[in-house]
């Protein structure tokens, strides 16, 4: 039962990566990428009306996370408490660019907006990266399951780190380029000619990175925190999901190149996801590590709800989900096809 | 200051100011529903447009109200956490079912509800505004369930490690607490929307502009606000003060000012506590009215604040004294204010009458005091537990937080807030000056050259 829900929580948390994943991406790429206030507009406009259910799974995977594990919840939300106050702040930033930049036609005010979204994007994606990071290398556990971590100490892979060290910046600094790669594929599916054909180089140039980035983190990763490989050698068939990950990659590269941009996001996508579920497949059943004692470390199972309220649970999770699901298809169906600027809805407010 | 305190008041702020924006879209989005069934019926395209400013001015505040909304979930892993990890088991039911049944079905709806009319039939957008308003509804369920929850444990059994658990899923979502705060809390969030759209036509009326519109505004903020201010006293807020009276009768004489037990206790309408000499100064009351209300009988013996030991008592008196009788008075002020006008309607003198629409139209910041009110009448009433007879709230907060990180994020928080609200009230004042024919008054939008065919 725990590990149903630990796998239904990292499903939860994949899906919310790909998808805010492809808006925040939007929002890091929208000023390199759009230099006329009207792309800017556009950019936004491929996001606008979606946005905001993207972050909704955010929500819904925390309050999965809470109902599901509540330790695991209350010790890493006050052990990381102050970037993930910080993550709140950028989240609010990051709603008020985009909700309120319409409100105003003076290209001064969208402007300001615009770099508002943007700056927030570009940081949320770097501190959603470097809090898979500290997952990961584990956290500085005390025998009561809690910890708090300053925001750095020396930069050091050690038992007592801070919330950030080479490790986990590197770990943003993948998550960076990934989002920034996914969110300019997401634009080029959604628009055309100029627009469309520098969102592709824009992809191109963070495909780049992401060949140099892959491997590293891997190889990182596993010096870091060599446990990370036991339930691959245990269970050899969890190979797959790095294959997949450099599979997803190549056939992105080759999908840009041809011009598919829905199969090349499609690809991108694909590397995200085999990059989250390689490592919760490693990780399992550890949820947060303890850099001092591993036996402080928090499990699925000592961290889990009561098994009533999990079975409870199943029940409404399931046809709730499927609700979701349904509201989803339709949203997407209604605002699908490329992107003009002379569509839209009744109202001042557009985006 | 301690950390306790920090984390008190950063809960405190955060979740008053959170309050402001989905009290009005909860009670503004059953209006506009309402507008629309009107547009639809009556082929008048005034309501269309009176749907669609509120739809706007919703819009403003609905994102604002998910902003705010994310840093409350978040808080009860960063500041609360051992108050997470003890009820998680149970109360994670309800927070997460809010994330599963309500953000998805508003979060899917609302851009189209906003930006989608012209891609829908007028039923189809009728039905993503009623989509919308239900989704801000089953939210507000979940949330009051949770809090009715930690003011009336139930459903639960404590387990080994003295975490509590779910027992029974029904008792937590039919609990009977949490139906009547819910009943009482939308209708107070229905009259919070009710005066703002009375309060706004009158001023339309009274400056002489969109008088049509204002009209409409009037009529229906005035239909719907006699309703609800009723139903806020019967019997939504009659029966939550009894199970107060049955399950926190310290919270009760705290309310009350009710400092020694009394046969036949006096209601109280105004009158300064004093809780060191346990008194009431300059008291101004009605004999034997509260014996009468609690438990239907003149002479029935209620209980101060004497009969409890002192660890039980409401750690602030005053503060809950004077949020509960700020709330009934205003209560009783809107229930006047709603029958007047109701009648002057009736007789239609109502759009004439230029005193009334001037006191409809300052009076529409006192349902957001009284809600606010209401809030803090619950939340310190329930002190000092934070889930009433289980778990102290002096017990819950995060241990490893120090009062020093408390502080960097409140000020961080009130920096934040403040910007937010100068937006907010730019934005909306923009919007009431452009009025609602604003969309028809404007050209059309700039077409870019090439981008007019579609596929």
């Amino acid at each position: 039962m725990e590990t149903l829900w630990f796998i239904i929580v990292a499903v939860m948390v994949t899906a919310y990566v790909l998808l805010d994943g492809f808006d925040i991406g939007a929002g890091i790429v929208q000023l390199l990428l759009g230099r006329t206030a009207d792309e800017r507009r556009l950019i936004i406009k491929t996001i606008g009306p979606v946005w905001d259910g993207n972050e909704v799974w955010l929500l819904a995977a925390g309050g999965t996370l809470y109902f599901a594990f509540p330790l695991l919840y209350a010790s890493s939300f006050s052990g990381f408490y102050l970037p993930l106050i910080m993550v709140l702040w950028l989240l609010m930033l990051r709603g008020v660019g985009i909700e309120f930049r319409t409100h105003l036609e003076s290209p001064l005010w969208r402007h300001f907006f615009d770099v508002i979204f943007s700056i927030s994007s570009l940081l949320l994606a770097i501190f959603f990266g470097a809090a898979l990071g500290n997952v990961i290398r584990g956290v500085p556990m005390n025998g009561s399951g809690y910890f708090f971590e300053p925001l750095w100490t020396n930069f050091r892979v050690q038992p007592q780190a801070g919330i950030l060290d080479w490790y986990t910046v590197m770990a943003g600094v993948v998550a960076l380029f990934a989002l920034a790669s996914h969110g300019a594929l997401y634009v080029a599916t959604k628009t055309e000619g100029t627009l469309n054909l520098h969102a592709r180089q824009m992809a191109s140039h963070a495909w780049w990175g992401l060949l140099v980035l892959t491997p590293l983190s891997l190889i990182a990763t596993i010096y870091v925190r060599p446990q990370m490989l036991a339930n691959y050698k245990a269970f050899p068939l969890g190979y797959v999901i790095p294959l997949l990950v450099f599979g997803s990659l190549a056939l992105m590269a080759v999908f840009r190149a041809r011009g598919e941009d829905r199969k090349a996001f499609m690809s991108s996508c694909a590397y995200i996801a085999g990059m989250l579920v390689g490592a919760a497949y490693g990780i399992y059943p550890y949820v947060l590590p303890a850099s001092t004692d591993p036996s402080y470390s928090l499990t699925i199972y000592n961290t889990a709800a009561g098994q009533h309220g999990l079975r409870v649970g199943l029940v409404w999770w399931v046809p709730g989900m499927a609700l979701a699901f349904a509201y989803f298809q339709y949203l997407y169906r209604q605002f699908r096809g490329k992107v003009r600027l002379d569509e839209g809805g009744g109202g001042s407010t557009e985006y | 200051m301690n950390a306790l305190l920090v984390d008190r008041l950063q809960f405190a702020f955060t979740v008053t100011f959170h309050y402001l924006f989905p009290q009005l879209t909860m009670g503004l989005a059953p209006l506009i529903v309402v507008l629309k069934t009107l547009a639809i019926r009556t082929g008048d395209e005034r309501y269309n447009q009176s749907a669609r400013f509120w739809a706007k001015i919703f819009g403003i505040n609905f994102a604002i109200g998910v902003v705010t909304g994310i840093p409350m979930e978040f808080q009860f892993g960063t500041n609360w956490a051992h108050f997470s990890r003890f009820a998680g088991g149970v109360i994670g039911q309800t927070l997460a079912m809010e994330g599963v049944f309500a953000f998805f079905l508003e979060s899917a709806f609302l851009g189209l509800f906003l930006f989608g009319e012209k891609r829908l039939s007028k039923w189809g957008h009728w039905t993503t505004a009623l989509l919308v308003a239900l989704g801000s509804w089953i939210s507000g369920f979940f949330i009051v369930a949770t809090d009715a929850w930690m003011q009336h444990p139930v459903g639960y059994f404590t387990a080994q490690d003295g975490s509590v658990q779910l027992q029974s899923f029904w008792d937590l979502v039919l609990n009977q607490w949490a139906w009547w705060q819910y009943a009482h809390n939308m209708s107070g969030a229905m009259i919070t929307g009710s005066f703002a759209v009375a309060a706004l036509g009158a001023f339309y009326l009274l400056s002489r502009k969109h008088e049509e519109h204002g009209r409409i505004f009037v009529r229906t903020g005035v239909v719907a606000g006699i309703i609800f201010s009723c139903l806020q006293l019967f019997p939504t807020g009659d029966f939550q003060g009894r199970q107060i009276a049955a399950s926190q009768p310290p919270t009760l004489a705290g309310m009350e000012g009710l400092f020694h037990t009394e046969k036949g206790a006096p209601l109280v309408i105004l009158g300064q506590p004093d809780p060191v000499q346990q008194k009431l100064d300059n008291p101004l009351q009605v004999p034997r009215m509260l014996s009468f209300l609690t438990y239907r009988w003149w002479k029935a013996e209620v209980k101060g604040l004497d009969a409890f030991p002192r660890d039980q008592w409401p750690d602030n008196i005053p503060l809950l004294y004077y949020s509960y009788h700020i709330m009934v008075g205003l209560g009783t002020i809107f229930i006047a204010i709603m029958l007047l006008s109701a009648l002057l309607l009736w007789r239609q003198k109502l759009m004439q009458a230029r005193w009334m629409l001037w006191i409809l139209m300052v009076s529409f910041p006192l349902p957001y005091i009284a809600n606010t009110a209401g809030w803090i009448t619950a939340e310190v009433g329930r002190q000092p537990w934070i889930v009433y007879g289980l778990m102290r709230t002096a017990q819950g907060f995060s241990p490893m937080v120090s009062a020093g990180n408390g502080w960097f994020t409140m000020i961080g928080f009130m920096g934040m807030y403040t910007l937010l609200s100068l937006l907010f009230l730019f934005l909306v004042s923009r919007e009431i000056d452009r009025g609602p024919e604003y969309d028809i008054e404007r050209p059309a939008a700039p077409l870019v050259a090439g981008a007019a065919g579609r596929r």
